[in-house]
């Protein structure tokens, strides 16, 4: 099988897709009109990392004119089931909370409304009674004996607990002369596409089935666990998707919890409901990757060769194990000895439950929480026996001859040469001149470093790779699980112009085009004959489980299944024109727009005349042809087999291969990482669009620079979420992306249809690690964890010179990483004696004019006051109601005075110490020492903002009551600033 | 500055793409729901509703602007463009655009038309803008697929293509 007339495959093709695009007739979900009487959601979400429902209180919210209703996960549990994952653990795994939250953004009702806007405000008027409880967010802390448990019903928050053991590795490690160590903690950090989540659910009673629209990119097996928690059989779970998407790098697989939550609530107000995610819902509670810590460990010898690995990874799912989790953790489990003939492998795999938010896919997933320790320890070997890590990369590498190579732990690389490769990319990336470089910048004192990664990168997954986290026995049960069915369907209509549709589902990666491009290929006709779509209607398109946008499977599997499927039917279509011209049918040439004869080129028919022949003349068919109007071919490789009872298992069809290296310098007094030049070597097999595999590789790399220097899903040590907005969650601009040279060679892939294999994900595993090892070597440090931020490097190179803290600054800095708790302490001096000032912190009146942003204040007894508040941290302006007690009385000389403000918009908490001390003019001065903490929306998006607003709002309190008792505060200097740079109570 | 009834919808008239408009809305509905859902001018996309992407910009009297920043009653009398009004002619595409398509600068095409309505405004105002000036006018838009390197180079070819200049540019994926 092959393409015989190959005109456009490998051809960089404008993009069928992009004048549309182009011109704002795209048709993503939210362009898409909607039925008459449709209905908007809005979403309440939970501002604790952890705590208990205690009520909930929508009275207002119902009350509201155009609210249709509020409903809480009680309201939906009899038609919402929870999600659930491969790993029958008994973790609640609903789309919304009941009774109980378990991270900040969790969704705690659902407000429907007659538009988005009526549906916000219903929101807003919800009060939701909580009781909080500790929540846990590190993941080696929630493996303690003491840890809060997220679920009771497992009993602890370690979930799963495997080991594995290929070959002999405690032999290996006994024999071998040097063994190391790394230990890395890999954050946490997501795709963030530019289009958020949409759905649109309506449910039909008359037979009990939804229909769903939502921007779900697969995989459709997602598709059963969702039928199954709606309550429904597959077929009465109608989903489609729409015709474009705007990004998702993964993360859209996350969006199924939503598509339960949006169907439930359709089913409950008997209309059709609408829900577009806004920004800061998708940063706070769309889809993370996971965080994990990892200690591997290699025993090796003199010149560095690697005999065997020991892996230990603790993953991080967040607050509940959602499908199709823990998939990031096992994508990678027939590579863990990455691209390295290393026959000796033991693994501790454990997933643990905390409180945040729950994983998903994201771009690579797994590839990079692997890559990051393996290449790490590589660099430290070299580092270690003082090789050159290039050397060590070189000796360790699977050599050519190997193909198709069987790893360790179950995989079978299919083809590839990477000595070829590395050669290549050292000879044609400039590593010479980049070492001179390294060596000029040296004698000049700078921080230059240079990095390496080798890396195997996995495409089209093997959908039985997951059940690697049963033990044998617990598989062998449940039946083995394998595969990666892809589909393709190809129709003529009767003016012979051709059809495609796939179950692919893109997000901008330009499936259309390149389909065009291998179809029109096999039938000889010009490309715009072919029309491609894309999008998935599972009532009426061929699909299975794998079908979907996901593993970078589209090059290798659905290109190739769609070949399959033209070649079937130009086989076929070479017996009816064979029949017409009297030839053989092997004798036929399909080019050029005609069915013609190889020996006698006049004998030939317009290919849209043998095409259209079926609908208009069947009596022309011959028998053997059959109806040629419809082809579907489905296509699993049979190499994709289950684990096997060693737990060996090839997790993934494909294998391409990576090798990149950078040159990257330091700034000493800044931080600042400047990326001098990163050179990246792809051997993805044979590449159908040049351009497009170029995109891939930039796209991904720009997402991998992101993760390794300036993006982190940013959690406090009370799992309060830091990074809600595009201002703390930074992605990288045009200005921040360095020069970028992209070299290939070509292996083609003896295991798919045409030689392709996945190239989309391969940056997002390599580049972080990569990066950092060319820090690591600028900075002479052993250990360097992600984001590589300029505070991070500037103190990494300051080396504990850092310059101690300005004079008189009033806040201490944080004491640990994680810690948000803001301290302050300040002095005032007021006319008036220590006695009336004492008077004065206990009236209600005095309070209310003295207290910024009060609106009245209650008292409750002596020591207990209550008010509402409204405070602005940054752009967030909100009412709270604040709940004050003092204690420690010690008039007219002392009082802690403790509080807690509560509103939509966060949470806080603190206390502080206020002393009296009478002065020598028979004033006072007041001074004070505080404590407090924030948390939801208000700590997310104003996070940086923090420790100043609430300097200037209790050091306002104090200026206040010093100007009613006659007397003046000493605001700080940096006081003034603050409230000169606007940030005001 | 009439004083608006907040309880109150609002008929609001302005220039779209050339073309009067009229859209009645909520003193507090912004621009990008008044431009998508009044109008149905879906072409102005909505990635962050808090400025920092840049998927929405539009031109306003001929300078760039977040329409998620920007309530639709502010613009009452304003001559406003979107990505719908780029084209020369349905089925043709503009010199800007058609170097998108040949550069690959689009994947998922989300955020494409905010960059070209920055790109358009400023090539307007700038006909002679460098690599580096171009560079800085992108690095306000935010693009998840692209990597922003064939963005620049579309934009440095429409310039010296807007200019009478032959380019120099070859595409970046020959």
């Amino acid at each position: 099988m092959g393409i015989e007339h190959s005109r456009f495959i490998g051809q960089s093709v404008e993009r069928v897709e992009d004048a549309a695009l182009l011109s704002g007739r795209g048709r993503y979900i939210d362009d898409l009109g909607h039925k008459p009487g449709t209905l908007h959601a809005a979403i309440l979400r939970s501002p604790h990392a952890h705590a208990d429902i205690l009520g909930t209180d929508a009275e207002a919210a119902r009350a509201l004119p155009g609210v249709v209703a509020v409903l809480t996960g009680h309201d939906l549990a009899d038609v919402a089931g929870p999600l659930v994952p491969a790993l029958r653990a008994a973790v609640d795994a609903r789309a919304i909370a009941v009774d109980r939250v378990r991270y900040v953004g969790e969704p705690v009702a659902v407000v429907v409304a007659q538009d988005r806007y009526v549906a916000e405000d219903g929101c807003d008027l919800i009060e939701v009674e909580y009781r909080a409880r500790p929540a846990v967010v590190d993941p080696l802390a929630a493996l303690a004996e003491d840890a809060p448990v997220l679920h009771e019903g497992v009993g602890r928050n370690l979930v799963s607990d495997r080991a594995f053991r290929y070959g002999d590795p405690e032999a290996a490690f006994a024999q071998a002369p040097h063994t190391l160590s790394v230990t890395v903690r890999y954050p946490r950090n997501t795709g963030s596409p530019m289009e958020t989540y949409g759905v649109v659910a309506e449910y039909d009673p008359s037979d009990d089935s939804y229909d769903l629209l939502a921007n779900f990119q697969g995989p459709f097996s997602i598709h059963a666990v969702v039928a199954r928690a709606l309550k429904v059989p597959g077929n009465r779970l109608r989903l489609r998707t729409p015709p474009d998407s705007g990004g998702s790098f993964g993360v859209k697989q996350g969006v199924a919890p939503y598509a339960v939550l949006i169907c439930a609530a359709a089913r409950k107000v008997g209309r059709p409901v609408k829900w577009i995610e806004d920004r800061m819902e998708h940063l706070a509670a769309s889809v993370s990757a996971t965080n994990r810590v990892t200690t591997l460990t290699a025993a090796f010898d003199g010149e560095g060769r690697i005999a065997a690995l020991d892996w230990d990874q603790v993953e991080d799912c967040g607050a509940t194990l959602r499908a199709p989790e823990p998939a990031t953790l096992y994508r990678m489990h027939g590579n863990m000895s990455g691209a390295y003939a290393i026959r000796h492998v033991r693994i501790r795999n454990r997933v643990v439950v905390t409180n945040k938010t729950p994983t998903g896919l994201v771009r690579g997933f797994g590839g990079p929480q692997v890559y990051y320790p393996l290449e790490r320890l590589v660099q430290r070997i070299a580092a270690t026996l003082g090789l050159d890590p290039l050397d060590v990369i070189r000796r360790n590498l699977i050599p050519a001859d190997a193909f198709p190579y069987r790893t360790a732990t179950g995989a079978l690389y299919d083809s590839g040469d990477y000595q070829r490769a590395l050669g290549e990319a050292v000879r044609d990336g400039g590593l010479d001149a980049l070492r001179r470089r390294r060596e000029a910048a040296r004698a000049e004192g700078r921080l230059y470093g240079i990095g390496f990664t080798a890396a195997v990168e996995p495409s089209v997954s093997n959908m039985g790779y997951i059940t690697t986290v049963l033990t044998a026995a617990e598989r062998a049960k449940a039946g083995p699980k394998n595969g990666a069915q892809a589909t393709a369907t190809i129709t003529l209509d009767p003016v012979g112009s051709v059809t495609v549709q796939v179950a692919s589902v893109p997000q901008g990666q330009g499936h259309r085009t390149v389909l065009a491009q291998v179809v029109a290929d096999v039938f000889g006709i010009p490309l715009d004959q072919v029309r491609v779509t894309a999008d998935l209607d599972t009532a009426k398109d061929a699909w299975s489980i794998a079908s979907g946008n996901y593993s970078s499977r589209f090059a290798a599997a659905v290109a190739g299944v769609a070949h399959q499927a033209a070649t079937r039917l130009r086989d076929r279509l070479a017996l009816v024109a064979a029949a017409q011209i009297n030839v053989r049918a092997d004798d036929l040439v399909f080019a050029g727009g005609r069915v013609a004869s190889r020996t006698n080129p006049d004998a030939a028919l317009p290919f849209a005349r043998v095409a259209a022949t079926s609908h208009w003349s069947p009596g022309l068919v011959p028998d053997e042809a059959g109806s040629v109007i419809r082809e579907t071919a489905f296509w699993t490789p049979p190499e994709l087999t289950a684990p096997d009872e060693g737990d060996a298992v090839n997790s993934s069809l494909c294998h391409g291969f990576i090798f990149d290296f950078c040159g990257v310098e330091v700034d000493r007094a800044t931080g600042r990482l400047v990326i001098d030049r990163y050179v990246s070597m792809h051997d993805c097999g044979r590449i159908l669009h040049p351009g497009m595999v170029e995109g891939q590789v930039r796209g991904g790399f720009a997402q991998a620079l992101g993760a390794a220097v300036y993006e982190e899903l940013a959690y406090g040590e009370d799992g309060a979420f830091l990074s809600g907005t595009f201002a703390d969650y930074l992605l990288p601009t045009a200005t921040e992306i360095p020069d970028l040279v992209v070299l290939h060679v070509e292996s083609p892939s003896p295991f798919t249809p045409l030689g392709a294999k996945g190239v989309g994900e391969g940056n997002c595993m390599s580049t972080p690690v990569c990066l950092a090892n060319a820090v690591a070597d600028a900075l002479g440090i052993d250990a360097i964890d992600l984001p590589l931020t300029p505070a991070k490097l500037a103190a990494l190179s300051a080396r504990g010179d850092e310059p101690a803290p300005p004079q008189g600054r009033a806040a201490q800095a944080h004491a640990r990483p994680g810690d948000r708790t803001m301290r302050g302490e300040g002095e005032a001096r007021v006319a008036a004696a220590p006695e009336a000032v004492w008077a004065m912190l206990l009236d209600p009146a005095v309070l209310t004019s003295v207290i910024p942003g009060a609106h009245g204040v209650r008292k409750l007894s002596d020591t207990h006051f209550r008010a509402d508040v409204t405070l602005g941290v940054g752009p967030v302006k909100g009412r709270y109601k604040a709940d004050i007690t003092l204690s420690d009385l010690d008039p007219p000389r002392a009082a802690t005075l403790s509080g807690t403000v509560t509103g939509a918009l966060g949470n806080g908490g603190g206390s502080g110490r206020i002393t009296l001390t009478p002065d020598a003019r028979g004033g006072t001065r007041i001074g004070y020492a505080y404590e407090a903490s924030v948390g939801g929306k208000v700590a997310a998006v104003g996070g940086r903002l923090l420790d100043g607003a609430a300097r200037v709002i209790i050091g306002g309190f104090f200026s206040a009551l010093a100007r009613r008792a006659g007397g003046e505060a000493r605001p700080g200097l940096l006081r003034r600033l603050l409230a000169r740079l606007g940030i005001s109570a | 500055m009439p004083r608006l009834n907040a309880a109150q919808r609002h008929e609001v008239a302005f220039t779209l793409n050339g073309a009067p408009a009229r859209v009645e809305v909520e003193p507090r509905t912004l621009l990008t729901d008044a431009l998508r859902h009044g109008l149905g001018m879906t072409g102005t996309h909505v990635g962050c509703e808090h400025g920092a992407c840049g998927a929405c910009t539009i031109t306003i009297d001929g300078m760039p602007a977040r329409a998620c920043l920007t309530l639709a009653v502010a613009v009452e009398g304003c001559d406003l463009r979107t990505v719908e009004g780029l084209a020369p002619e349905p089925g043709r595409l503009g010199v800007l655009q058609a170097a998108f398509r040949r550069h690959h600068a689009l994947q998922c095409g989300f955020c494409t038309a905010g960059i070209l309505m920055s790109l358009d405004a400023y090539l307007r105002h700038r006909p002679h803008a460098t690599r580096d000036d171009l560079t800085d006018v992108i690095g306000g838009h935010l693009c998840r697929c692209t990597g922003y390197a064939p963005i620049i180079a579309a934009a440095v070819e429409a310039a010296a293509l807007l200019r009478g200049e032959p380019t120099e540019e070859t595409p970046t994926y020959a």
